[in-house]
């Protein structure tokens, strides 16, 4: 996508719809079996994506919901559907967990490919929270190909240390961990994007 | 600023819950008197909630201080997730009739249809519902507020649109339910609602309420948007035209998305 932030979107016909914050009351309605199981674990390219969720004071938020969309991992985005109803097999790209009772998450997924050639491959998260008066967008980049993480349009329009809040770390176990703040010192960058209103 | 930081210290304080009714309603007030006078001296009018709303205790430390970061939408961004009926079974449209008995309350069947910004039916795709009972008891764990559980109603649903985006529930009216805000608080009776787009960048979750609500004045989360206009579009409409003979009340929600950014950037790219 060779597009740069100088084209003009099309304006919008109609007024989006607010948002309000999810809650805390959403347990019987959005969580699903297997919803953090892109892949199975015994999947031969299984990776673990995990990290803590944090209010302004750096504590755990216990009753976040996340939700994550990428490409497998050649690259493709699929349109399949599946994903409220795993079959074990079928990759959907979407995954759905809320946080446990300390804020911690985990994805069992694939490294994503990168959807095309030289561009750095990320997987989108939304985060959804009671306290959160509407979603927030973010990208959670894979610390790998170093040039095209230099390279990427988004990371080099940020400084430093908040280049470094979208870019995941990779354990010794190949697990990819990636924290998340709402606020303070360290607040993960979040994005928004064309013809929101 | 300084009273900004004062509201801040005191929400911090585990007293803060004994605020009264009348000190929310005064930052409210302050806060959209201060909107207002931003979009007459021209700033652009308001859509969307602040995430930064004070009289809603819980935003303070749960929003970023850091200005959203503008980002032109790559490949994944352009596309959303599928559902369809390997998903989402017919019959978890409607909310009264997933145990042995009937629920308790007023039937009402929610029918409307969900566009993007341009107008076009979101077809095919995934919303989901959950709400209180009639009685304003949620199943869940954390509500423990004093008001009976309805073994008859969970309050969960799911549908997938149609071809024009239009989506049916039937299910209960919900009722109004206390929270821990402040003191003496209330929220106005609503169904959580949660939405796809054809983009992934349109996600959104929602709240839909009922027409002439008393306690529309009062709710730090539904006053959150500052816009009154805006804050309408939350509010369904009844309808008889829904409403059906000897069985159920029908209102009617249409729901609008962010734009889609698929189909102008892809022309683009086609004209580059």
């Amino acid at each position: 996508m060779t597009t740069s932030s100088n084209t003009t979107a099309p304006a919008l016909k109609l007024t989006p719809t607010p948002g309000q914050t999810i809650g805390p009351f959403y347990g019987y309605a959005l969580p699903f079996e297997k919803g953090g199981e892109l892949v199975n674990q015994a999947h031969l390219s299984a990776v673990r994506l995990h990290g803590v969720i944090t209010d302004g004071n750096g504590a755990p938020i216990p009753d976040a919901l996340l939700e994550i969309w990428q490409a497998d991992e050649h690259g493709n985005v699929v349109s399949r559907d599946g994903s409220l109803v795993r079959d074990g097999y079928t990759f959907t790209g979407f995954g759905r967990v809320p946080v446990d009772n300390v804020g911690h998450y985990t994805f069992t997924t694939v490294n994503p490919g990168a959807t095309e050639a030289d561009k750095a491959p990320f997987i989108m998260l939304t985060v959804f929270a009671r306290g959160l008066l509407n979603r927030l967008f973010t990208r959670i980049y894979l610390p790998e190909d170093t040039e095209a993480l230099a390279n990427d349009p988004l990371l080099a329009s940020l400084d430093e240390d908040r280049r470094s809040t979208l870019i995941a770390t990779r354990e010794e176990d190949g697990s990819l961990l990636f924290n998340i703040s709402l606020q303070g010192q360290d607040e993960t960058v979040f994005l928004s994007y064309p013809r929101e209103s | 600023m300084s009273t900004e930081n004062a509201i801040q210290a005191a929400a911090l304080d585990p007293a803060a819950t004994a605020d009264s009714q009348e000190t929310i309603n005064a930052e409210i007030t302050d806060l959209h008197a201060a909107y207002r006078q931003t979009v007459l001296d021209g700033a652009a009018v308001e859509t969307q909630p602040r995430i930064n709303f004070a009289p809603y205790r819980s935003s303070l430390l749960r929003h970023p201080t850091k200005d959203l970061h503008h980002t032109d939408p790559e490949t994944i961004e352009l596309y959303a997730p599928a559902f369809g009926e390997r998903d989402v079974h017919a019959l978890e449209s409607d909310l009264t009739i997933q145990h042995n008995g009937e629920p308790i309350g007023e039937r009402i069947v929610v029918a409307g249809r969900v566009l993007d910004g341009d107008g076009r039916p979101v077809a095919g795709q995934l919303i989901e519902v959950w709400q209180a009972n009639a009685a304003g008891r949620y199943i869940h764990k954390r509500d423990q507020h004093p008001a009976p559980i309805d073994p008859n109603f969970t309050g969960v649903g799911r549908a997938i649109t149609g071809p024009n985006g239009e989506y049916k529930f039937t299910t209960i009216k919900p009722a109004p339910y206390p929270w821990k805000n402040h003191h003496n608080a209330w929220r106005p009776a609503h169904i959580h609602f949660s939405l796809f787009g054809t983009d992934f960048t349109q996600r959104m979750i929602t709240q839909m309420y009922f027409p002439g609500d008393p306690l529309f004045s009062l709710d730090p989360i539904y006053q959150a948007i500052t816009d009154a206009d805006a804050r309408d579009r939350l509010v369904a409409t009844y309808d008889h035209s829904i409403t059906s003979h000897e069985w159920a009340t029908g209102y009617n929600w249409d729901i609008v998305l962010t734009g889609s950014n698929q189909t102008w950037m892809e022309d683009e790219e086609g004209e580059n």
